[in-house]
């Protein structure tokens, strides 16, 4: 079936808790979506089996389209004929704690984080990197790598022709674990090998005997190179061969999608990377769930993406606050809020994670928790997306006072940065919008001028895999029908007293100027599907994506939020004290109409 | 999303418990289906790999890696005592001699020319598994395990901390409602499943521990107090492994909350009993409750209840979210139609009388149904 005779598309993505299902169809010349459907995820037991959950999904969805997809034996009617069925389905997953990886280096600055980009990049969760310079004595290596019971390893290190006696210790490491897989106690431990290709015969030598290994290129073949796609894509297909086949109700579900189950942050990944492409664009992505937060970014075609095990806003909830501590979550709360029993509520939304704020100022706890959640994933996705460690590159002496050596500087351009995209319940599902494009300002201080946006009922995932089969339905209904257009922040970067000046706005259509001061949010309305041109003109010491005190013009695109100014300093420069803290929040959050006033 | 609310743990007085206990790696299962096993009884066991320690041999010996094997005193498979030489390197008639010697007894696993290294594994490590609860085996898991299933008394809390362990039930409150403090543990607590009511106090629980308490439940806890015993600050609900001395389980949550009535009496009528008890959580997928399970056969099996109940007109609820954290009462009206909450959320709501008479509005997602 070629992309033009493609007319009903239904694409799921299984959750640990919740399976998603979408339809979209093609309304004229353009693909659109129709309905979305929903139901608990049933991967674990007493059902085990994913596809019960899928079905319930896609009855949900049949129900809200009026549309029949299934026959009477629960099998989908493929093709679309007659009012029924669909042309093509397609899944992604992450049900049952996801694709989990363990990955070995050499040098942990260098070949190991270069398999951990790769990891992530796959989609996986990486449980641990082990390094000849980690710090642990050789048979605390094992002793960790036989407890993790990961569902594949990745070994990497050294650079094509290079020593190859380093390597083979740490696989011979491995092979002394003797590490089991997490699903299917009778199958080997998938390993792939992804260093220098001069060591593989001794390498297949070590574990070919206890594991199930397989060879890709070296995923970084110079010390000036990275090459992540060949591992990136084995890592895919293991997923598919070894843990999906593993996992109760996959291999019907395989049978049914009409092109390879991806695991979901692949398939998120994927979209961006798409989009980043097409627009010329650099994008920045957040999903923050319940036990654990998302960053993807694309700068300059360069796609990263980290997972922050442990920061999430109901299950995650306490390490958030035991990572940053109450004082920070504090500052970002307009107004008092009672701190004697604050410990206690937070544990008990750890506990209890399906609960929602009922009273205001529970509402703006868990936001103020949200920004100290989103800043401490970003800051880890920083310190991961840099450029290739260890190589040699020519300094000027203004890169010898940067104090930072080569490589070390993160990809990730805040000046730079195009569209900012937010999804997770915390900010899909924000009662106000404005609240969703605080968080996300505050969260990852935009400098600049920069788009927000947030993913609305998460559809990017279902859209990643549909980009493998039919980019152009995927960018359509991405564009149309995915993100709610917040508004654009515009945000100099630069320290000044409040009150000083700080920034000139000239609409240029109606010459309507406003001066801004520092230390200040202001919002403007700018509707939905429109934009303005603006000439940002800052006073010296501030930068807003020019240099230093000079002017920017440029176009701005509207949203449901508007434009928001933010003169609050970047780095952000909120009050020390804590009285003046709540005052100054207190004053943001009226000039933004971030809460109802009670 | 008709089941927007959180179902209630499970307290009964009585219903079938099956336990699936697995060894961590394929061993030997010592009982057959239908034996009748005790809570302390080894079902299988199994032998871990011992712990590997790595020799670099040609460091020691200061030779090339290559050199190796054939300076090797011991072969692959040969058992060798801590201290012992490996391997040895002699030149000019013994002038320059030098070394390697074993850091631990064990077993030479392998050799490597490539490395250098000689990798000596440890004598195994033996594990044995119990039936966990008094009961009678079901099914066997081949070489790997058993299903022992059992009658009695289950209680689930909301999150422990600690492992297994088996006691004897003794009430140290009055009432639901009173703190366990110090002063009611007394020596005779040693071996034992304290129960206290609303809330453990820091010295309480030190004191459980220097008698040697077995477990200890009560309804609630400080947050500061859990970090403080635990040494850590608690981050996500996955818990199991910790070493506190004893187990702990919490029923209702965070907070001075008395124990619920029906959970307090249920363990006040097994007072004296045995009891097995569980404080492993995981509050993620794959949720996992922390537990007290009393075994008592009777005649009459009861099913395991529904695991989900319906919220209806009448329901005894508990209100699980501030600024009603904990308060009881029962639903009067369960509205159709979302309705504005004060955050300006849309949700879909229930309309619950407190036991103190006031008529509160919550959303049906921080109501938890009570089993009857």
């Amino acid at each position: 079936m070629g992309p033009d005779d493609i007319n009903f598309i239904l694409a799921t993505d299984c959750g640990s808790t919740t399976t998603k299902a979408i339809l979209i169809a093609r309304q004229g010349d353009e693909y659109r979506l129709q309905v979305r459907g929903e139901a608990p995820t049933t991967v674990e037991a007493p059902f085990e089996d994913v596809t019960i959950g899928v079905r319930n999904a896609i009855a949900e969805v049949e129900e809200l389209a009026g549309r029949q997809l299934l026959n009477g034996e629960g099998q989908l009617i493929r093709p679309a004929r007659n009012g029924q069925g669909v042309d093509v389905y397609l899944s992604t997953s992450s049900a049952g704690g996801g694709l989990q990886v363990a990955v070995v280096g050499l040098v942990r600055r260098m070949t190991a984080e270069s398999a951990q980009r790769a990891a992530l990049g796959a989609g996986a969760i990486v449980m641990e990197v082990l390094a000849l310079d980690d710090g642990r004595r050789p048979h605390e290596r094992i002793e960790r790598l036989r407890r993790l019971r990961p569902d594949m390893i990745l070994i990497s290190g050294g650079v094509d022709g290079g020593e190859e006696r380093r390597v083979v210790e740490m696989a011979e490491l491995v092979a002394a674990a003797k590490p089991q897989p997490r699903l299917g106690s009778g199958f080997r431990l998938p390993v792939i090998y992804a260093g220098n290709v001069a060591a593989r015969s001794r390498i297949a030598e070590t574990l070919q005997d206890v594991t199930a290994l397989t060879m890709v290129d070296n995923l970084r073949p110079t010390l000036e190179e990275e090459n992540l796609g060949p591992a990136r894509r084995e890592i895919q297909e293991e997923f598919l061969r070894h843990v999906m086949s593993q996992a109760p109700g996959y291999s019907k579900l395989m049978s049914w999608a009409d092109a390879d189950i991806m695991p979901t942050p692949a398939a998120v990944g994927s979209i961006m990377q798409q989009i980043a492409a097409e627009q010329n664009i650099n994008i920045v992505g957040v999903d923050i769930g319940g036990a654990t937060t998302d960053v993807f970014s694309v700068f300059d075609g360069v796609f990263n993406r980290t997972v922050s095990a442990n920061l999430g806003m109901s299950y995650s909830i306490a390490n958030v606050v035991a990572e940053t501590g109450l004082r920070n979550i504090l500052r970002w709360v307009p107004g008092d809020v009672a701190a004697g029993d604050l410990q206690n509520r937070i544990r008990n939304k750890m506990i209890r994670p399906t609960t929602v704020p009922q009273w205001l100022e529970g509402l703006k706890l868990e936001q103020a928790i949200a920004r100290e959640a989103l800043r401490l994933a970003f800051a880890q996705h920083k310190q991961l997306a840099t450029g290739l460690k260890g190589v040699q590159q020519e300094r000027d002496i203004a890169d010898a006072f940067r104090q930072t050596r080569a490589g070390e500087e993160t990809l990730v351009d805040m000046m730079r940065l195009d569209l900012l995209v937010g999804s997770g319940g915390v900010l899909s599902h924000a009662p106000r919008r404005v609240q969703a494009a605080m968080m996300l300002i505050d969260g990852f201080a935009p400098e600049g001028v920069t788009q927000l946006a947030v993913d609305s009922i998460f559809m990017m995932p279902q859209l990643g895999v549909l980009a493998q089969v039919h980019p152009e339905a995927a960018r359509q209904v991405f564009l149309r029908d995915c993100l709610v257009h917040l508004g654009t922040c515009i945000a100099p970067v630069g320290q000044g007293r409040p009150g000083s000046p700080c920034i000139t706005v000239t609409f240029t259509d109606t010459g309507e100027r406003l001066n801004v001061a520092a230390g200040e949010l202001r919002r403007i309305e700018l509707p939905e599907d429109s934009a303005r041109e603006l000439v940002i003109d800052p006073v010296r010491g501030y930068d807003v994506g020019a240099g230093r005190g000079r002017a920017v013009k440029t176009n701005v695109a509207g949203g449901v939020v508007g434009l928001i100014i933010d003169t609050r300093g970047r780095p952000l420069d909120l009050p020390e004290d804590v009285e003046e803290q709540r005052t100054a929040q207190v004053q943001w959050a009226k000039a933004v109409g971030l809460y109802p006033e009670v | 999303m008709a089941q927007a609310y959180s179902p209630g743990l499970t307290v009964t007085e009585s219903t079938i418990i099956r336990k699936e206990r697995r060894l961590p790696l394929p061993g030997q299962v010592k009982v057959s289906v239908g034996d009748v096993v005790a809570a302390q009884q080894v079902v299988a066991e199994t032998a871990l790999p011992g712990n590997v320690a790595t020799v670099n041999v040609a460091h020691d010996l200061n030779v090339n890696t290559e050199e190796v094997p054939r300076l090797m005193l011991k072969s692959e498979g040969n058992a060798v005592q801590i201290q012992e030489p490996i391997a040895e390197y002699k030149a000019f008639w013994g002038i320059f001699h030098s070394v390697s010697r074993s850091p631990i007894s064990g077993t030479i696993e392998s050799i490597s020319p490539v490395t250098g290294q000689v990798l000596i594994r440890g004598p195994a490590v033996p594990v044995e598994l119990t039936a966990y609860v008094d009961g009678t085996v079901v099914e066997v898991l081949g070489d790997e395990g058993v299903v022992i299933e059992c009658q009695g008394a289950l209680l689930q809390g909301i999150i422990g901390i600690g492992g297994e362990a088996h006691g004897e039930v003794m009430i140290a409150v009055e009432h639901p409602a009173q703190p366990l403090t110090a002063d009611r543990i007394t020596e005779d607590c040693h071996d034992k499943l304290i129960v206290g009511g609303a809330q453990a106090t820091l010295d309480a629980l030190e004191r459980a521990r220097e008698v040697g308490a077995a477990g200890v439940v009560v309804g609630g806890i400080d947050a500061h107090i859990l970090d403080e015993l635990l040494g850590e600050t608690l981050g996500v609900a996955i818990t199991g492994d910790e070493d506190v001395g004893f187990t702990l389980i919490v029923t209702e949550g965070f907070g001075e909350l008395s124990m619920a009535q029906r959970s307090f009496d249920l363990l006040t009528a097994h007072a004296g009993q045995q009891a097995s008890l569980n404080g492993a959580t995981q509050i993620r997928a794959g949720v996992i409750r922390p537990e007290v399970i009393i075994s008592h056969p009777t005649a009459e099996r009861i099913p395991p209840a529904p695991v989900r109940a319906e919220l209806k007109i009448g329901s005894p609820v508990r209100l699980i979210r501030d600024p009603y954290f904990g308060v009881l009462g029962t639903v009067t009206a369960l509205p159709e139609e979302l309705q504005r909450i004060e955050t300006e959320a849309l949700v879909r709501v229930a309309q619950v009388r407190t036991e103190d008479g006031r008529e509160l509005t919550i959303p049906r997602a921080n109501i938890e149904l009570i089993q009857q």
